[in-house]
């Protein structure tokens, strides 16, 4: 079956099965290869995007039941320049990112975060990335870059 | 203050930006048009003859495009073992055969026997479960000591006793070895097990095969740090294609810590696939494969002696290790424990005696092989933690026990018992630096606190070195290695001045796309703006080994400058042409060419295009271009070291333990960008300091995996980990590489695990528990407790 939905502000759709995850919705149906799948049992983070502006694991849950629903991945963080966004910038200037292969759903989940939290605390940012596996920083930098974007309004941390 | 850009500089990275805006671009994000999905059928048994496989039902499933078997796969070679290793009699060791897909046999869970390939991943998956195989059980060998005492149940047939190989390393060492521990006032005992790990690259590995039926080419887009290996293995020894007719593309790799070095079966499989079916054929790896076919790390249980006297001048050191190999030789297996291990066993101190025997044994899991560190870590973890026990034994600090047998700064070059060859270093330097950095004086007072708390407080020291720059190909070879370790850049100048630099290291999360460039821009004197990077497919660069080992500067780095080098010759002699002048006049200074004391002179961007508008050329003397190649072996290893102090505060009532505070004073040699440095350090504590208190693979009796997911495999995760205070102001320039460069990229998995068990047990002493010597990693809070409890 079709299903649509709204990914980075415009109207997608693709052909799914009724098991068809919306990683692979967003990875295969629609080319965007930025969300990055790490794992097989909703652990690794890595596939982490915003639906309806909450973080979400796009590797557990079914594209059909996210028609008609606003997604925000990876590609759409940038500011409408093309520059990059508050928090994609503080990832670049703390060193957050390595490999890059975690680095996609480690924005989203830090987005998430200062949206909602917009000064949290050291022990809160550890506290919220913990369902976001990276293994090449130590997670010190990723910390470092989530505590300097923090002082960031929401609308500065993502142009969506 | 490092020019901008330039060598020393902390250089913002330029890969930064497509990795941050979702358009990297890794193996799985690759689709080819008209490709097919893989899907390996992976045996659920741990050891088992396998006596038919019906694959009917599964070629009848729907987009069911082909089936392949292990009987498919006869014709072609195995996958070799790249190090062979010779016995302490003298008989070089066993090479069991390792088919592309298992055949007759299977020999853990998770080998693969079977392979469907589809028009959907789905389609694939779902035909898998159709195939029938009967196999038939044999009994699982898992633990070590059992393989090596049962030897009527092999693995292998052609390994009798389940014993790949039994290493002396130095055999003549041993009977000096035997004396000094006859004569020795004290001996310190300890048996400790190196717990196996997973080494677990976020991305998991993918490969695509794509046959041009139309020129007989092959393609591999695959996730691997070193593409020229691979091309070499699958060419030369399990497909017979040749090199020119096999392209290897490791595109973006997200991560690989050792386990994507190797050559896997996958690899040749959809390369076969894709030549029958005549379209790509794709395979990504599922996590819960992973587990069950990425080589696995460390596995080592050691026996390690260390002799000293009352004042503890160590006088001698021996250890007896079992090492597993798992149920194949992976491509770096053999060298991992010995080369790799035996070799470090002196470490930083000046001990006059030390022999190693390491027996490799051969049990149905997952093969091991090189894990960040590899076979270092294991040999600083057995002589850290066996010198903090003597020293607890001897009643003499820990600190002033390391100082009293360091190798001293004017020792240098310092010929070890085991082989190597230490070119400089200052181990005082960086342990007081520590020390400094430790805020030792403060440290009763924290303990107090602690203890007001309920908790016990505890620091940790160690000191580690590593033998990195991997590696003089004409000493690895008398060791017996397969393959060269050379390194190789190409420079290309461009016609309009800017600068592709084609390099033989392969970047995974190294920032070699930025530091490269402050390389060549600092060398060349242009901007790094101007130079860009190019790695990873064998049709574009030379033939370089690729990137482990923390070699990549060292290696790689050190044959960019010898390129450089030729680049800056060859413009003197067209700078020598334009202006007119003698080529022995000509100096090179911040990227301009100029005649000595005269204001004549050329920039680089008009000699680069002149070089390919060369409109009066002498053509006998003088060749149009500006594009050089160097090949750089290097004389020997390269050998950073370091302390690390870690501060725990356990908790005797849940055996918990949290780590406060963690230290590092590293020498690297000549440091390119601090920033990238930095990471690298937190990234191989962060492992450390997993194997160290989290993660271990293990296996029940049967040979079935239990951590086989994210579930039960206990990866380090943000609320895991203390903030790491890293400093590498301690330099001594490595003494034989143009950079003066070292290595970093292991540093923290070889010196984090014993700091952080030295700590805990030290915590214990403290807290008046000293009865408790030793506990095995990973330092679970059950573990810790029993400890303590008894």
């Amino acid at each position: 079956m079709k299903v649509t939905m709204t990914v980075n502000g415009k109207a997608m759709s693709a052909e799914t099965e009724g098991r068809t995850l919306l990683s692979s919705f967003l990875r295969e149906g629609l080319g965007l290869t930025g969300t990055h799948v790490g794992c097989d049992t909703t652990q690794c983070g890595a596939c982490t995007v915003h639906v309806d502006g909450q973080p979400v694991k796009s590797c557990t849950v079914l594209a059909q039941d996210v028609a008609g629903k606003t997604v925000t991945t990876i590609e759409g963080m940038a500011n409408p320049d093309g520059s990059l966004s508050v928090i994609q910038q503080a990832f670049q200037d703390n060193h957050g990112l390595q490999c890059g292969f975690c680095t996609p759903g480690m924005v989203m989940a830090s987005a998430a975060l200062l949206a909602e939290n917009p000064h949290p605390t050291e022990d809160e940012v550890r506290h919220h990335l913990k369902g976001n596996i990276c293994r090449c920083t130590g997670y010190h930098n990723i910390v470092k870059a989530v505590m300097s974007a923090s002082g960031a309004t929401s609308q500065k941390l993502a142009a969506e | 203050m490092p020019k901008d850009g330039g060598i020393g500089a902390s250089t913002l990275r330029r890969e930064d930006i497509r990795f941050l805006t979702g358009k990297g671009r890794y193996t799985a994000d690759i689709n080819l048009r008209g490709q097919a999905f893989a899907c390996f059928l992976r045996s659920d048994v741990a050891h088992g003859r396998i006596r038919s496989i019906d694959t009917s039902a599964a070629e009848a499933m729907p987009g069911v495009l082909a089936v392949m078997t292990g009987a498919d796969f006869t014709e072609v070679g195995g996958n070799p073992t790249g190090w062979l290793v010779q016995s302490r009699d003298g008989a070089t060791m066993k090479e069991p055969k390792r088919p592309v897909l298992a055949h007759g046999k299977v020999r853990h869970v998770g080998d693969a026997y079977a392979l469907v390939v589809a028009e959907t991943y789905a389609q694939a998956k779902d035909a898998c479960e159709a195939i029938v195989a009967e196999i038939e059980e044999l009994p699982a060998i898992v633990d070590m000591a059992a393989a090596v005492a049962d030897t009527t149940n092999r693995v292998h047939d052609e390994c009798a006793d389940n014993v790949v190989f039994d290493w002396g390393w130095i055999e003549e060492n041993r009977a000096a070895v035997e004396a000094a521990f006859d004569a020795a006032p004290h001996v310190t005992t300890l048996e400790l097990v190196n717990n196996r790990l997973s080494p677990n690259a976020m991305e998991p590995r993918a490969s695509i095969g794509d046959f041009d039926s139309g020129t007989g080419d092959y393609k591999l887009y695959t996730t691997s740090q070193n593409p020229h290996l691979t091309r070499l293995l699958i060419s030369a020894f399990v497909m017979g294609i040749p090199e020119n007719k096999l392209t290897v593309i490791a595109p973006d790799v997200g991560g690989g810590f050792g386990s994507k070095i190797y050559h896997y079966g996958e690899e040749a499989a959809v390369l076969a696939a894709s030549k029958r079916l005549d379209r790509p054929v794709k395979w990504v790896c599922d996590r819960s494969e992973a587990f069950l076919s990425d080589a696995h790390g460390r596995d080592h249980v050691t026996k390690i002696q260390l002799a000293t006297d009352t004042e503890g001048n160590f006088l001698a050191l021996r250890t007896e290790t079992l090492a597993n190999m798992g149920a194949y030789l992976s491509n770096f297996a053999t060298c991992t424990p010995t080369f790799l291990h035996g070799t470090l066993m002196a470490g930083p101190y000046k001990t006059p005696h030390v022999y190693v025997n390491v027996k490799a044994v051969m049990t149905n899991t997952v093969p091991v092989d090189a894990y960040r560190g590899a076979g270092r870590p294991e040999a600083t973890y057995s002589l850290e933690r066996v010198i903090d026990k003597a020293a607890d034994e001897l009643g003499i600090d820990k600190w002033e026990i390391r100082r009293r047998n360091f190798i001293n700064p004017d020792q240098f070059p310092y010929q070890t018992p085991v082989g190597l060859v230490y070119d400089t270093g200052n181990y005082h330097a960086t342990m007081d630096k520590l020390r400094e950095l430790s805020d030792i004086a403060g440290f009763e007072a924290r303990a107090a606190e602690s203890a007001a708390k309920g908790k016990l407080r505890g620091f940790g020291l160690s000191t580690w070195i590593e033998a990195c720059g991997i590696a003089p190909s004409n000493l690895v070879g008398v060791l017996g290695c397969r393959v060269g370790l050379f390194d190789a850049a190409t420079i290309r100048v461009n016609a309009t001045g800017n600068i592709s630099v084609l390099v033989g290291a392969h970047s995974h999360g190294q920032g070699h796309e930025t530091v490269f460039a402050q390389l060549i821009s600092e060398k060349l004197g242009v901007p790094a703006a101007s130079v860009e990077i190019v790695h990873g497919d064998t049709s574009k660069i030379p033939f370089g080994m690729g990137t482990y080992g923390s070699r990549s500067l060292a290696v790689c780095g050190s044959a960019m400058m010898k390129a450089a080098d030729k680049i800056i010759d060859k413009g003197k002699k067209i700078a020598a042409h334009m202006l007119e002048a003698a080529e022995g006049d000509i100096e090179f200074n911040d990227g301009s060419f100029s005649v000595a004391g005269t204001d004549k002179q050329k920039s680089f961007a008009e000699i680069a295009f002149s070089a390919y508008v060369p409109h009066n050329y002498p053509l006998e003397t003088l060749e149009p271009g500006l594009e050089e190649t160097a090949f750089y072996d290097p004389a020997n290893f390269t050998y950073p070291a370091g302390a690390y102090g870690c501060e725990v505060e356990v908790d005797p009532e849940t055996g918990a333990v949290d780590i406060v505070r963690f230290t590092c004073a590293d020498d690297f040699g000549n440091v390119i960008n601090p920033m990238i440095v930095a990471g690298q350090v937190h990234g191989g504590v962060a492992q450390g300091i997993g194997q160290a208190l989290l993660e271990g693979v293990v296996y029940n009796e049967d040979g079935q995996l239990l951590t086989g997911s994210y579930m039960d495999y206990a990866m380090p995760r943000a609320d895991d980990l203390p903030n790491i205070d890293v400093d590498h102001s301690c330099v001594t320039p490595c003494t034989h590489n143009p950079l003066g460069a070292k290595g970093c990229g292991e540093a923290g998995a070889i010196g984090t695990p014993p700091a952080v068990v030295n700590a805990v047990i030290d915590a214990l002493r403290r807290g008046g528990h000293g009865q408790v010597t030793h506990i095995d990693m990973p330092l679970t809070p059950s573990r810790v407790w029993h400890a303590i409890h008894g």
